[in-house]
């Protein structure tokens, strides 16, 4: 095979390869020269791309690139780039006293728009994207607050949490009355609690309550903040009001916990949170 | 054009093309690859990072078994909506323990390279027991059924002595005492402070709420450690990476 094997075909008009085997020609059919150009100028591209940017490798890294480029200045600069554009809003919010705060104002406005995205990002796995909560999970929509409902005390519990094992967190741990009383007693205890709202049970019932809740959950069931202890006599109810609930509560105790967010959230986004929240219409 | 006629003799010979062809793909292999090994900035070094406890290994053999891969990354990329999102971009060295990594590129679900500490335990329990008991939006299956699947340990020696096989620097004492360490962490009543000193951070409970030990146990510890290995206060990352 070589030049000289190559022959016109009269069929086609083309020439072929010089190949023959078995009698069998291949015709020589080029690439499209544009085809082939483009092939070129991306091998040069290439040449040039990996002197621009980072790429080959040598003894302790790979080359830096005459550009400088690295992903992680171009996010570092991203997010400065971001931040700066809020800066001045941001120092306000965090200077501010958030509790006095014109719900009128611009800064409120910016403030509650901001807390919405934290609050979609962050909070809607537990008290859900609408903040209306599930079963276990607080309700944010209403005026029932297990630790205040106030802007400051609402910040609070954002930045520190309840019950995890941050110093600073909210802590009550109710007992499991499940090792303190008798089935029968506790029988007699969710009849009372379900009969708050119409003044209780009374006789026995009233007795066992008086013993043993009153000091947490209040004389009439209303609750103490302090101690995130819930009023139990609204029918607003965390982990179910049926009497199946009511018992497992009072024998197992219930003991949920809330992140610290403090740790993940800027001081910002925990305000602007909490000014979210207590603008969902609940807030005190 | 003596030189361009040369191919010839590759192409008709079979095995000359499968040699060359596979010397060829080598040293692009090699080139791409090897360097990785042992360039010193492909994972910098960084404080806190530790092997799997016994537990957490065991929930993540879980993960990997029941594919969670499938629909959750554990790669937080460099860019400002990640970062705003999950928290600081994840570092090679956050997964230098991972055999085999769990990064992933599919994201139905969102990143868990950063869950760890986000959710409380019973929230665990309850998503995964029905996802849609928290989240009414979401479209990720029910894992009720590893709230019944009794772990008792038996061979979490034999894992972490084939994961020191590939490189994972557990001690003699530590696949010794494995299934000790395995149950104490599942036992906040115990005394867990062995566990705590061979690996420093590792989050101590009764993660499903039950007496048993089970897979929901391992895997929620597994879930309470991820990302939370490295202090980001007092990390500056290397800015030419």
């Amino acid at each position: 095979m070589s030049d000289e094997d190559k022959r016109l075909d009269e069929e086609t008009g083309q020439y072929t390869t010089g190949h023959s085997y078995d009698g069998i020609e291949e015709l020589n059919t080029p690439l499209p020269r544009w085809w082939l150009w483009t092939f070129y100028a991306t091998i040069v591209w290439g040449i040039g791309y990996t002197v621009a940017y980072p790429a080959w490798p040598m003894i302790s890294g790979a080359t830096a690139g005459v550009l400088g480029y690295s992903s992680r200045a171009e996010v570092a600069e991203d997010i400065v780039a971001h931040e700066a554009k809020n800066a001045s809003l941001v120092d306000e919010l965090v200077a501010a006293d958030i509790a006095a705060l014109d719900p009128a104002s611009d800064l409120h406005r910016y403030a509650v728009a901001r807390g919405a995205s934290v609050f979609r990002a962050q909070c809607s796995q537990c008290h859900g994207s609408g903040a209306a909560g599930a079963v276990g999970y607080p309700n944010l929509l209403d005026n029932a607050w297990l630790w205040g409902g106030t802007v400051d005390e609402i910040a609070y519990t954002v930045e520190h949490g309840i019950r995890n094992e941050t110093a600073d967190a909210r802590y009550s741990e109710m007992p499991a009355f499940g090792e303190i009383l008798t089935r029968e007693e506790i029988a007699a205890l969710v009849s009372h609690v379900q009969a708050l709202p119409n003044g209780g049970a009374g006789g026995e019932a009233e007795t066992l309550y008086l013993d043993n809740c009153v000091a947490c959950h209040g004389d009439n069931g209303e609750g103490m903040q302090e101690l995130g202890a819930p009023n139990i006599a609204d029918a607003i109810w965390l982990y179910g009001g049926d009497a199946a609930a009511i018992t497992q509560t009072i024998t197992n105790a219930r003991f949920g916990v809330m992140p610290a967010w403090g740790q993940r959230l800027s001081d910002a986004d925990v305000r602007a949170v909490s000014l979210y929240v207590h603008a969902l219409g609940g807030g005190e | 054009m003596a030189l361009m006629e040369k191919h010839a003799i590759l192409e008709k010979s079979p095995t000359l093309l499968l040699v060359s062809s596979l010397l060829v793909v080598t040293v692009g292999g090699i080139v791409e690859i090897a360097p990785l090994f042992w360039l010193e900035n492909t994972i910098e070094e960084v404080e806190g990072v530790r092997p799997y406890s016994p537990l957490e290994l065991a929930g993540r053999e879980v993960y990997i078994r029941e594919g969670c891969y499938v629909c959750h990354s554990q790669m937080i990329r460099p860019m400002r909506d990640e970062v705003e999102r999950y928290g600081h971009y994840s570092l090679a060295a956050e997964s230098m323990y991972d055999h085999p990594f769990q990064w992933g590129s599919k994201r139905t679900g969102p990143d868990l390279a950063r869950v760890g500490g986000r959710y409380s335990d019973a929230w665990h329990v309850d998503h995964f027991t029905d996802p849609q008991s928290v989240v009414p939006e979401s479209v990720m299956p029910k894992y009720a059924f590893l709230l019944e699947a009794d772990l008792d340990g038996e061979y979490i020696g034999d894992l972490m002595a084939t994961h020191r096989f590939v490189g994972v620097p557990y001690t003699d004492q530590q696949i010794e005492l494995a299934r000790a360490d395995f149950r104490a962490q599942a036992d906040p009543d115990g005394d867990y402070g062995d566990v705590e000193d061979r690996y420093p951070g590792a989050p101590v409970g009764n993660f499903d709420g039950q007496p048993e030990l089970t897979e929901m146990d391992a895997l929620i510890a597994y879930m309470q450690v991820l990302g939370t290995m490295v202090d980001f206060s007092t990390f500056t990352p290397e800015p030419s990476r």
